[in-house]
């Protein structure tokens, strides 16, 4: 997709973080920075992966756009209309649905899939016999035989059975856009192919645009348009599939790219790529979040903050590094003036 | 409870063959129709014959109570001086009579009436405030919740019989009293109960799920709550059955209950109580009948919790 079409969804500085109660009164003393400071924006039809290693903020993020939990500050945009302002929470879960990584979960053990279907246009007042015939018309798109699966209970189903009977669901309310939190992470890898290949059916035929968090780096490249990359509630790169995967600007989206075992047997990864667990949450790094695994840290990642820039390459790859800002007082930075630069000389 | 066993087992049946688009495939041979879960739980109740034996035994009880007025039962009042502690057996009392020469079998009837009240009726109540209540808490979650569950809490401070005989007695004595008093004592645990189902339904996706279609909280409680709540809590429910029971004789065996002449299990095992080395069986009836009857609400309670764990 072309960054000409329009936005469906744009997001300005999604904030939210969790407190951390502790004490007789519950008292909050201190806070999970969970999702800081996130801005992106998806293109209609597109698809954009959203990875990171868990703990991220990345299936936060996909709950604060569904206001399943409500952010701390922020703004939400939804083809254009300001959530909250010029269009109602309720409005825009119609718009806009989620799947879940837990299939089983995601799907009340007592009621029959048909009726867990036909539940959401249900409650948007359609009657019931007509729900159950919607319900009947999704199974069928989703690949189950209607008339053999909607009886039947999420426990008598197979994982990826259920995860189809999820989408159904999902696509109940004639959703435009559509969260996909690990929705296909829980599968096992046969299974797995065959619903992303249903995914992308989905799309192609329902003109749907998704927003795909995975941990799974290779699902991710095999779906995505665009690739966002967060690490510890921020966002660390975005850009283009092939420019992230092809030539990734941050020290962390190399480092993520280096952990997946090659195809190749003789290419055999010598060092691990990444050590250690990300910081915790609670009191993150100053300055640069990634410092602490970062083999470029320098003095200047620990007193500033990186905000993302341009990076150099693809239009729309946006990266927050120091190094790749120029003039920032790194020493792998370029020089501060050059030509065609538009940094302001501080 | 049962969520979490639940998510925990997680079988996965995928084969290739069986999620790809061949309808035929997905069936595994000899597969049973699906059956709504609470027609299987009927199906396994049917199979469990102690469950089975005190459902019996309680309808019979049931029946004889609500005919008690149209059997052919001498009146459980008409005291006779004459025949006082007749023994088990005596021609024209099947059961003998009590102190006061009332016949002990329409007795026992009569009074299966006024004990099945005080059993059923304190729980039914107190199941729908408590339930209420639970919901509230559980699905709200927060402070709502924290000044719920305190107050509850403020009740757990008491043993139950303590605290129905506290506010039987700061009431004052009497049927409609105790009632209420044994009521008051139940709302709190099913609160509790009610609470923790909920609170443990309320994190799973298939609510956010439901959240996210756009549904209202009364919708999502009426349709992907309750449903998954009542089980266990009915399973509770029968268990404090039989403690009503048990804590209505108590009641009445201390005066703060029925007062005589009225036939109620509690109060004849009270005043026959003086009997006992007189006419010791006699004096048994009454509290083999307390004890069959709640023996009965909770074994069915075991069953019903069994038929209603399905190990998915």
């Amino acid at each position: 997709m072309t960054a000409a079409a329009p936005h469906i969804l744009s997001v300005q500085r999604l904030q939210k973080y969790f407190p951390v109660r502790s004490g007789l009164l519950g008292r909050a003393s201190a806070w999970v920075q969970a999702v800081d400071d996130v801005s992106f924006e998806i293109a209609a039809g597109e698809t954009l992966g959203v990875v990171g290693e868990s703990g991220c903020g990345k299936s936060t993020t996909g709950r604060l756009l569904m206001r399943l939990i409500e952010p701390d500050a922020g703004q939400i945009r939804f083809e254009g209309k300001l959530v909250g302002r010029d269009l109602k929470v309720s409005d825009l879960r119609r718009s806009m649905q989620m799947v879940f990584q837990d299939s089983y979960a995601s799907l009340n053990p007592r009621l029959a899939v048909a009726d867990s279907i036909a539940f959401g246009p249900q409650t948007h007042g359609m009657p019931r016999e007509r729900a159950i015939g919607r319900a009947r018309e999704l199974l069928g798109m989703v690949g189950l035989e209607p008339s053999q699966f909607e009886r039947r209970y999420p426990h008598e189903l197979s994982g990826g059975q259920r995860q189809r009977v999820n989408f159904a669901r999902a696509l109940a309310l004639d959703p435009k856009l559509i969260i996909l939190d690990e929705a296909v992470s829980a599968l096992d890898k046969s299974v797995e192919a065959q619903v992303l290949n249903l995914l992308v059916e989905l799309k192609k035929n329902l003109g749907l645009t998704y927003l795909f968090i995975s941990h799974d780096l290779n699902v991710v490249q095999y779906v995505s348009d665009r690739v966002l990359v967060m690490y510890l509630g921020k966002v660390a790169e975005v850009g283009p599939v092939d420019a992230i995967y092809g030539a990734p600007q941050h020290p962390y989206t190399r480092a993520l790219l280096d952990s997946r075992p090659s195809m190749d047997p003789e290419i055999r990864v010598e060092h691990p790529p990444l050590t250690g667990d990300p910081p915790n949450p609670i009191n993150p790094p100053s300055g640069c979040r990634f410092r602490t695994r970062c083999p470029h840290a320098e003095a200047v990642c620990q007193t500033q903050e990186p905000d993302l820039r341009p990076a150099h390459g693809a239009p729309g790859h946006l990266v927050a590094c120091h190094m790749r800002r120029a003039g920032s007082g790194h020493s792998q930075a370029a020089p501060l003036v050059r030509f065609g630069d538009r940094e302001p000389s501080r | 409870m049962s969520n979490s066993e639940q998510s925990t087992v997680r079988v996965s049946l995928d084969t290739p063959g069986a999620v790809g688009s061949a309808p035929g495939m997905d069936v595994p041979v000899g597969y049973a129709q699906a059956r709504s879960y609470w027609r299987g739980v009927f199906h396994r109740v049917l199979r469990d014959r102690v469950t089975i034996g005190c459902t019996l035994v309680l309808g019979l009880l049931v029946f004889l109570a609500i005919a008690a007025p149209v059997l052919p039962l001498i009146d459980p009042d008409v005291a006779n001086s004459g025949d006082r502690l007749l023994p088990i057996g005596s021609p024209g009392h099947l059961l003998g009579t009590d102190e006061l020469g009332r016949d002990m079998l329409s007795r026992l009837i009569h009074g299966a009436r006024l004990s099945l009240l005080m059993g059923v009726g304190p729980v039914a109540v107190a199941l729908l405030v408590g339930g209420v209540l639970g919901l509230t808490a559980g699905y709200l979650g927060g402070r709502t919740n924290m000044i719920i569950m305190r107050i509850t809490d403020v009740f757990y401070a008491f043993p139950s019989i303590l605290l129905a005989v506290a506010i039987a007695g700061a009431l004052g004595a009497g049927i409609t009293n105790a009632l209420v008093a044994i009521t008051i004592v139940f709302i709190p645990p099913i609160t509790r109960v009610v609470e923790s189902v909920t609170t443990q339904l309320r994190s799973m996706d298939f609510i956010d799920a439901a959240r996210a279609s756009g549904a209202s909280t009364f919708s999502i409680i009426r349709t992907h709550i309750l449903g998954n709540v009542l089980g266990p809590v009915l399973v509770y429910a029968t268990v404090l059955v039989s403690v009503a029971i048990v804590i209505a004789a108590g009641l009445s065996f201390i005066g703060l209950g029925a007062s005589p002449p009225e036939a109620e299990w509690g109060l004849m095992l009270n005043t026959l109580r003086q009997s006992i080395f007189l006419a010791p069986w006699i004096s048994l009836l009454p509290g083999l009948m307390i004890f069959i009857t709640s023996m009965c609400f909770n074994l069915i309670s075991d069953g019903l919790r069994s038929a209603m764990d399905v190990r998915y």
